[in-house]
């Protein structure tokens, strides 16, 4: 054992007072998720049961329906583009394979509800395309409609689908073009070999890419409502402004809330299946295979019109459109949206932040199941729908604010001021907070990982300790950990759209609350100008990703 | 001839990586192809297994045609097995279910019953419910042997199958795959850089070198009669010492004249390299050649020493370990070949 005293090593001396101190930040931390869960938990214990036979007759056997047919639509075309793009491109090469590798993970930068306004504008009956097809053969009625469950599909699989890219194609990398070849000697096709063995290994992967898709497709608004495609989200939020009805808007929250808990545990098991990652000799990887010529052009085509579709047809959209019409949107209103959003998602990504580290902290030092539960509960969010938070955290903060109001008036009588707590930053907050609390909270954690205890022993052995090992050893350590987990949040919120939307405070439109205005009335091209900056700010990540991704290739 | 490779060469860019390679296993027996990293072998042993094509020459197993420039059977038509260096078992099933991958063709009762019947082979009867991650390396390299042997291939080759193992279990294992082989009558070829474990499992052993097969012969020729100064020196320890034709095969060296045996046909006067291994240097007190000690190694049963003769040249001796010298002391040296291999002075 070193000489060195445990009390002068801050983050492992537990003393009985700081545990309680722990049990009492780690509970409070918890409490932005928590709370709309169990407000939205209560209403589906005890529904109101006049709303409830409303909701039972008129809205939800088609939001049930709709919503389905929506998740299992978008899963299997996002599953299948991602899985059989990153196959392509970690097994075989082809003309553009080194590019085309990473560009197709730039999609991540496009919300769904900028890719469907693209695509609506684009494909609709009066956008250029459908007029062209009139001009030249009189008549587009052939053409399919893009308002259309299959519109939504499609725009949503194109957005969603560099998910599964992501998590498929590190699971055809770690497992390697080896197994393969074990399966050829053993007397399999390399054809039947891929359905024998390297789809089932990576199975896990793609699965925990599906779900997530699945939770992204639950949880989407913007694109749906873009599609005036009626579901959970869009049907949530009428309840909310609409029809006035806050028991309404709870109780379908209630139910999304069972589907998105599927999804979410068909997630959490495809995790415990990646145990097995055995590490291997990669200097000794087998070559990628060859494709014969046909084949070599028709999978470069293929992964070619993904990223066109799905990435740089859009984006040429965006910016030809804001062009058209910068001259007369470049105005100082535009710039005050600019600006509400910056402040909101820096502020956002500050508080995250400091949470993610108190949390981290937390758990580095010995803790408590508590602890370790409230943690678990607090970076749950990510799985919920901003519709459903918002809703839930609106609820209560109205009932905490009619409650101190009530106190107030008791002490003040009529000259007491009035608060409306519900209609200030908090609420935005709080809501950001609960959603993606995750989102910082994963860098921030595995960077405390990587200063291990031994560091600290090491620096106590040399006389630093306490604020001062904080400061001169984690700090510096953690840096990168810290600046990717605030550019991921901002961006997160700077595309967020239903919270935004919800719980803002009157006047706060930003850049996404207006894209779904002008989206809401059809003006596309207007809504351009705000959708290109939200996708520029959205590459940071998306680059990110890409040099981290080629690292590993 | 059961294996039967004919000039096969293989090429990447400009890299000559195979070279040239002819060789011929017989049924049942257990080839090698040795070499340091880079030497070709595991190039070699991908063109028989069919992940690379060959450039010119061709490969036949049991006068079946696998491999010549334009054609090549797929891997999986060639009924040949492969142990690999990493083991590659499939990680998301059971032992068992890894041992009856290769065995589709069989109908569920068989195939289950043929892949417990593997698994008792190497003697892993038991685990066969286990999951790779759950067995050790040894008993994962057992399994993996297991899997490649379970469709009874007409070869079966093995990639540095001991390399991630430690030493201890590396001798043992060899020493059990031989003999797993043999029990079954299966032909083999393997691959390795490591010479003990080549000696250990294989019938005969080729020594590569830039793609090239120097030799392909029994160990013990490999060791006694090695055909180049790349195969001399590279198989067991030994040093060359100078020496001259003064007749025939008759050497003279600084330390007596040696008869040098095989085809030898000098002319007398020409310098050549002779091969000493140390255990053709006999320490002997009697002697009245005299080698001082410059470098000692205990090896518990015997001392390896390094010994300085007049000229400056040095030579190696294995001496058993009672006979403890110190460095710097003069001890006396006799010379016993069995026998004398000569090179001629580059």
């Amino acid at each position: 054992m070193s000489a060195i005293g445990r009390a002068d090593l801050p983050v492992r001396s537990a003393g009985t007072q700081s545990q309680w101190q722990g049990t009492l930040l780690a509970a409070t931390l918890c409490l932005p998720a928590l709370l709309p869960l169990l407000v939205i938990a209560t209403a589906l214990i005890s529904p109101e049961t006049s709303v409830w036979s409303h909701l039972a007759q008129h809205v939800l056997p088609d939001v049930v329906a709709n919503t389905v047919k929506l998740v299992i639509g978008v899963a299997l075309i996002a599953g299948t583009l991602g899985t059989s793009l990153a196959w392509f491109t970690t097994m075989y090469d082809f003309p553009g394979r080194r590019w085309l590798e990473w560009a197709l993970l730039l999609p991540l930068a496009i919300p769904a509800y900028v890719l469907a306004f693209v695509a609506i504008g684009f494909l609709d009956y009066a956008g250029p395309l459908q007029t062209a097809l009139r001009s030249v053969f009189g008549s587009s009625a052939w053409f399919p409609p893009i308002r259309s469950t299959g519109g939504a599909i499609l725009v949503l699989s194109l957005a969603l689908y560099p998910y599964v890219y992501l998590l498929a194609r590190s699971a055809f990398l770690t497992q390697g073009r080896r197994v393969l070849e074990v399966a050829q000697t053993l007397g399999h096709t390399r054809r039947a070999a891929i359905w024998r063995v390297s789809l089932p290994m990576a199975k896990p992967w793609i699965a925990g890419g599906v779900a997530l898709v699945c939770m992204e497709t639950l949880a989407d608004f913007g694109a749906v409502s873009i599609f005036n495609y009626n579901t959970f989200t869009t049907a949530i939020y009428r309840a909310w402004f609409g029809m006035f009805s806050v028991h309404a808007a709870l109780e379908l929250s209630a139910v999304l809330l069972i589907f998105v808990f599927v999804a979410l545990y068909l997630e959490r098991r495809s995790r415990s299946g990646l145990r097995f990652a055995n590490s291997r000799d990669m200097t000794r990887e087998p070559p990628r295979f060859a494709l014969s010529g046909p084949a070599r052009w028709l999978t470069a085509g293929y992964a070619l019109v993904v990223f066109l579709l799905a990435f740089f047809l859009p984006l040429l959209q965006l910016i030809w459109w804001t062009i058209q019409r910068a001259a007369q949107d470049l105005d100082a209103r535009y710039w005050e949206f600019a600006m509400h959003s910056i402040v909101l998602a820096a502020s956002a990504s500050l508080v995250i932040v400091a949470a993610s580290l108190t949390l981290a902290y937390l758990l580095r030092r010995p803790h408590t199941r508590f602890v370790k539960a409230a943690v678990r509960t607090a970076t749950l969010g990510y799985a919920v729908p901003g519709t459903v938070l918002a809703v839930g955290i609106l609820f209560p903060l109205v009932i905490v604010n009619n409650t101190l109001q009530d106190a107030m008036r008791v002490v003040w009588g009529s000259s007491a001021p009035v608060i409306l707590l519900q209609s200030t930053l908090l609420a935005v907050l709080l809501a950001y907070m609960a959603r993606f609390l995750a989102v910082g909270f994963n860098p921030v954690e595995s960077g405390l990982e990587r200063v291990t205890h031994s560091i600290d022993e090491a620096a106590v052995g040399m006389g630093v300790s306490g604020a001062r090992l904080v400061r001169k050893v984690h700090v510096p350590l953690l840096k990168t950990s810290l600046t990717t987990a605030a550019i991921l949040v901002f961006v997160d919120v700077m595309k967020e759209m239903p919270i935004t939307l919800i719980t803002r405070p009157f006047g706060w439109d930003t850049l996404a609350v207006r894209v779904f205005n002008m989206t809401s009335i059809g003006e596309w091209e207007r809504a351009a100008l705000p959708a290109l900056a939200i996708v520029l700010v959205g590459l940071v990540p998306a680059a990110m990703l890409v040099r981290g991704n080629r690292h590993v290739a | 001839m059961w294996l039967e490779l004919q000039d096969v060469a293989r090429s990447f860019g400009s890299h000559r990586a195979v070279d040239g390679l002819s060789l011929q296993l017989a049924r049942g027996s257990i080839g090698c192809l040795l070499g340091p990293s880079g030497c070709g072998k595991t190039t070699a042993l991908r063109c028989i297994a069919g992940f690379e094509p060959v450039d010119r020459g061709s490969i036949r197993a049991h006068d079946r045609l696998l491999a010549q420039p334009g054609l090549a059977l797929s891997p999986s038509e060639r009924q040949i097995g492969m142990v690999f260096q990493d083991y590659a078992l499939f990680p998301h099933v059971t032992a068992l279910e890894n041992v009856a991958f290769g065995l589709h063709r069989l109908p569920g009762p068989s195939r289950k019953r043929r892949a417990e019947e593997m698994l008792a082979t190497v003697g892993l009867g038991d685990s066969g419910a286990k999951y790779p991650h759950q067995l050790s390396g040894g008993q994962q390299q057992r399994v993996a042997l297991a899997r490649a042997l379970a469709p009874e291939p007409e070869l079966v080759l093995l990639d540095e199958p001991f390399s991630s193992l430690d030493i201890e279990l590396r001798e043992r294992l060899s020493a059990e795959v031989r003999a797993v082989l043999k029990s079954l009558n299966t032909t083999a070829l393997l691959v390795t850089h490591d010479q003990q474990e080549a000696f250990a499992v294989a019938d005969v052993v080729g020594v590569m070198n830039q793609g090239r097969l120097e030799q392909w012969d029994a160990p013990y020729e490999l060791y006694h009669r090695p055909a180049s100064r790349f195969v001399a020196d590279f198989i067991g320890q030994g040093v060359f010492i100078a020496g001259e034709i003064v007749g025939g095969n008759s050497v003279q060296t600084e330390v007596g004249v040696m008869h040098a045996n095989g085809s030898g046909t000098w002319e007398r006067g020409t310098a050549v390299d002779l091969l000493l291994r140390p255990d053709d240097v006999i320490h002997d007190d009697e002697s009245t050649f005299k080698a001082e000690v410059c470098q000692r190694a205990f090896r518990g049963a015997e001392f390896l020493y390094t010994l300085k003769l007049p000229s400056g040249a040095r030579l190696l001796s294995l001496v058993p370990s009672h006979h403890n010298h110190a460095v710097g002391e003069k001890i006396g040296i006799r010379i016993e070949p069995d026998h004398v291999v000569a090179f001629e002075k580059k």
